[in-house]
């Protein structure tokens, strides 16, 4: 039976992220050859019909109001209630986002809706969406379903599900919806935005993630990592016992505390490998460790290893790349 | 200033997992309170050492969570309400839990300034029922906050947004979810150790309160819990470290292909 499925399209800083396009490649999968309707909140809505009708949008939803060219909870609630209750869909996807974590469970409740958070592969089993989640940040998975006549939700970890090629010859037709916003329920004021994120390459989505542990021994410790991250497009993280002592922001952490990674490419440098470390990023496809103790665990984990200094090892490890990617 | 925080007990992060007959092994785990959640009761006891007033503790779970409901009086809460699901033998999930706790702040006629929860569990790990419960109560909240003020009933929140930073206004009452960074969550004194022995911890059913068991029921199933595939420990490079670089730089390029 053919369904009609709703993506609510992550955007930030007014572009679309890659997980729209996961969230659109899940959506087809569970529509059966239904209709996939994206939504796309802020006054540059518009600008994003045809990329998301080339990734599988077959009609796309759109609320220019410049109320939501930021985001904040209330606006973004009020304005996909109002998208849910004029498409009704049988099935939702969003990013398991800042945007797509915090709106999705507050709509849930709202509307009485069952919600799987941190989705990381979909499936059809027996006519029936099947999830599966990681819980203990990875060190097991679970497989859910929505029990019969729930309406479908569930938030998509990035870079997980893959997106489909985009197809140019495809479009959607638009539709335009206007939320008259109580502004009551506009609860809360964003002051200021203070850019701290590296150069944009946000840790869950980046393809590549150099990571640092107390090896780096000091703030400026992180610098090859970040030049090495650099050249590869990728983001800069770390362990838990980095950011404890100091060498850098909460933000950058990965584990079970902290923030789950699973980039292609993984590089710890200086990292031990604790069970809280490797619960966050045992499941990137390549792993190489780069640490003095060979008896380190982050080896047990690691495709590739290299027992040694990272303040040597690193460095070098750049230039050579550098030499293999200038022929690209 | 009443105060209100939402703790779930987890497994230590530091234990392994383990899997019999379909469920995950809690024979012999060290079980704490979730990290976020602990960020969230140091913050309520700040906020009632700036401002008095009375930190309540809420819990969902079994027997086991009274432990970490008593170290969380130890570190200055005032009260706790337990919801014991130890005999409840239904299915719970997030859309439950949150019905459960709004239906207990009723029964209980718990007054509330401010609540507070971790961002996320370490177990689960879907950051729902925060914000959910917000939503129930007709509230806002601000999720992954890293520092909060407040002033008369004004307040102002610094959150977490992916690595970036957005300072936000917004009024009392209101729920907000703890990130990393908003604490150092202090350690029980034998003092407070002492006192929390003493220290209030009210049992609630989930037969006691007012609400149909349909409401709470879960809207989603579990169908299966797995380990990952056992990773194969990978390949020590060897020789000289320039080599041991140009080949993991090959490696990286045609058996890895992922530069």
């Amino acid at each position: 039976m053919s369904k009609k499925i709703l993506v609510l399209a992550d955007v930030r800083e007014g572009k679309l992220r890659n997980v729209a396009f996961e969230s659109l490649a899940a959506a087809r999968l569970a529509s059966e050859g239904g209709t996939v309707v994206a939504a796309v909140l802020g006054s540059f809505a518009k600008d994003h019909v045809d990329v998301l009708a080339h990734h599988g949008a077959d009609e796309v939803v759109v609320v220019t109001d410049s109320k939501l060219d930021q985001y904040t909870t209330d606006a973004y609630f009020q304005a996909v209630k109002k998208i849910i209750e004029t498409v009704e869909p049988q099935a939702i996807f969003t990013g398991h986002t800042a945007v797509g974590k915090d709106v999705s469970p507050r709509i849930a409740a709202r509307l009485g809706f069952g919600l799987i958070s941190d989705v990381t592969a979909l499936e059809e089993v027996d006519g029936k969406l099947v999830f599966t989640r990681p819980i203990y940040a990875g060190k097991a998975f679970v497989k859910k379903a929505f029990k019969e006549d729930e309406t479908v939700f569930a938030t998509l970890r990035p870079n997980n599900i893959v997106a489909l090629d985009a197809d140019t010859a495809r479009t959607a037709t638009v539709t335009e919806v206007s939320v008259d916003f109580d502004p009551t329920l506009l609860r809360t004021i964003i002051k200021q935005v203070v850019k701290k994120a590296t150069d944009g390459v946000d840790l869950s989505e980046a393809r590549v993630v150099v990571s640092g542990g107390r090896g780096v021994k000091s703030e400026d410790g992180f610098a090859p990592l970040k030049e090495l991250a650099d050249l590869l497009g990728g983001a800069v993280g770390a362990s838990r016992g980095a950011c404890d002592s100091g060498y850098c922001d909460y933000a950058l952490q990965i584990g079970q505390t902290g923030k789950v990674v699973t980039p292609d490419l993984y590089i710890a440098a200086g990292i031990s490998g604790a069970i809280q470390h490797l619960a966050g990023m045992s499941a990137s496809k390549t792993i190489v460790a780069i640490n003095k103790d060979p008896e380190a665990p982050i080896f047990q984990v690691a495709d590739y290893g290299i027992v040694g200094d990272l303040f040597v090892v690193v460095p070098m490890l750049t230039e050579e790349l550098k030499k293999v990617l200038v022929g690209k | 200033m009443n105060i209100l925080v939402c703790l779930k007990q987890t497994f230590d992060t530091e234990e392994r997992i383990t899997i019999e007959n379909g469920v995950v092994v809690e024979d012999g785990a060290v079980f704490v309170i979730n990290p976020y959640d602990e960020y969230a009761v140091e913050e309520g006891i700040k906020l009632k050492e700036e401002h008095g007033g009375e930190v309540t503790i809420l819990t969902v779970g079994p027997e086991r969570v009274e432990a970490s409901m008593r170290k969380a009086l130890a570190m200055g809460a005032d009260k706790g309400v337990w919801i014991n699901t130890e005999d409840f033998d239904g299915d719970l999930d997030e859309h439950s839990i949150a019905k459960i706790i709004k239906a207990t702040i009723e029964e209980q006629e718990l007054e509330f300034d401010i609540i507070l929860a971790g961002a996320m569990a370490v177990d689960d790990g879907s950051a729902q029922v925060g914000p959910r419960l917000a939503e129930l109560l007709n509230i806002p909240h601000i999720s992954t906050i890293t520092k909060i003020t407040v002033d008369g009933g004004n307040v102002v929140v610094e959150k977490d947004v992916e690595g970036d930073m957005e300072v936000i206004e917004s009024k009392l009452p209101l729920l907000v979810t703890a990130q990393q960074g908003l604490n150092e969550p202090r350690y029980p004194s034998l003092q407070g150790i002492m006192k929390a022995k003493k220290k209030p911890l009210e049992e609630v059913e989930i037969d006691d309160l007012d609400i149909e068991e349909e409401e709470i029921e879960a809207k989603t199933k579990v169908l299966e819990i797995y380990l990952p595939p056992k990773k194969d420990a990978g390949k020590i490079l060897q020789g000289e470290l320039a080599d041991q670089v140009t080949e993991l730089v090959q490696l990286l390029k045609s058996e890895a292909k992922v530069i």
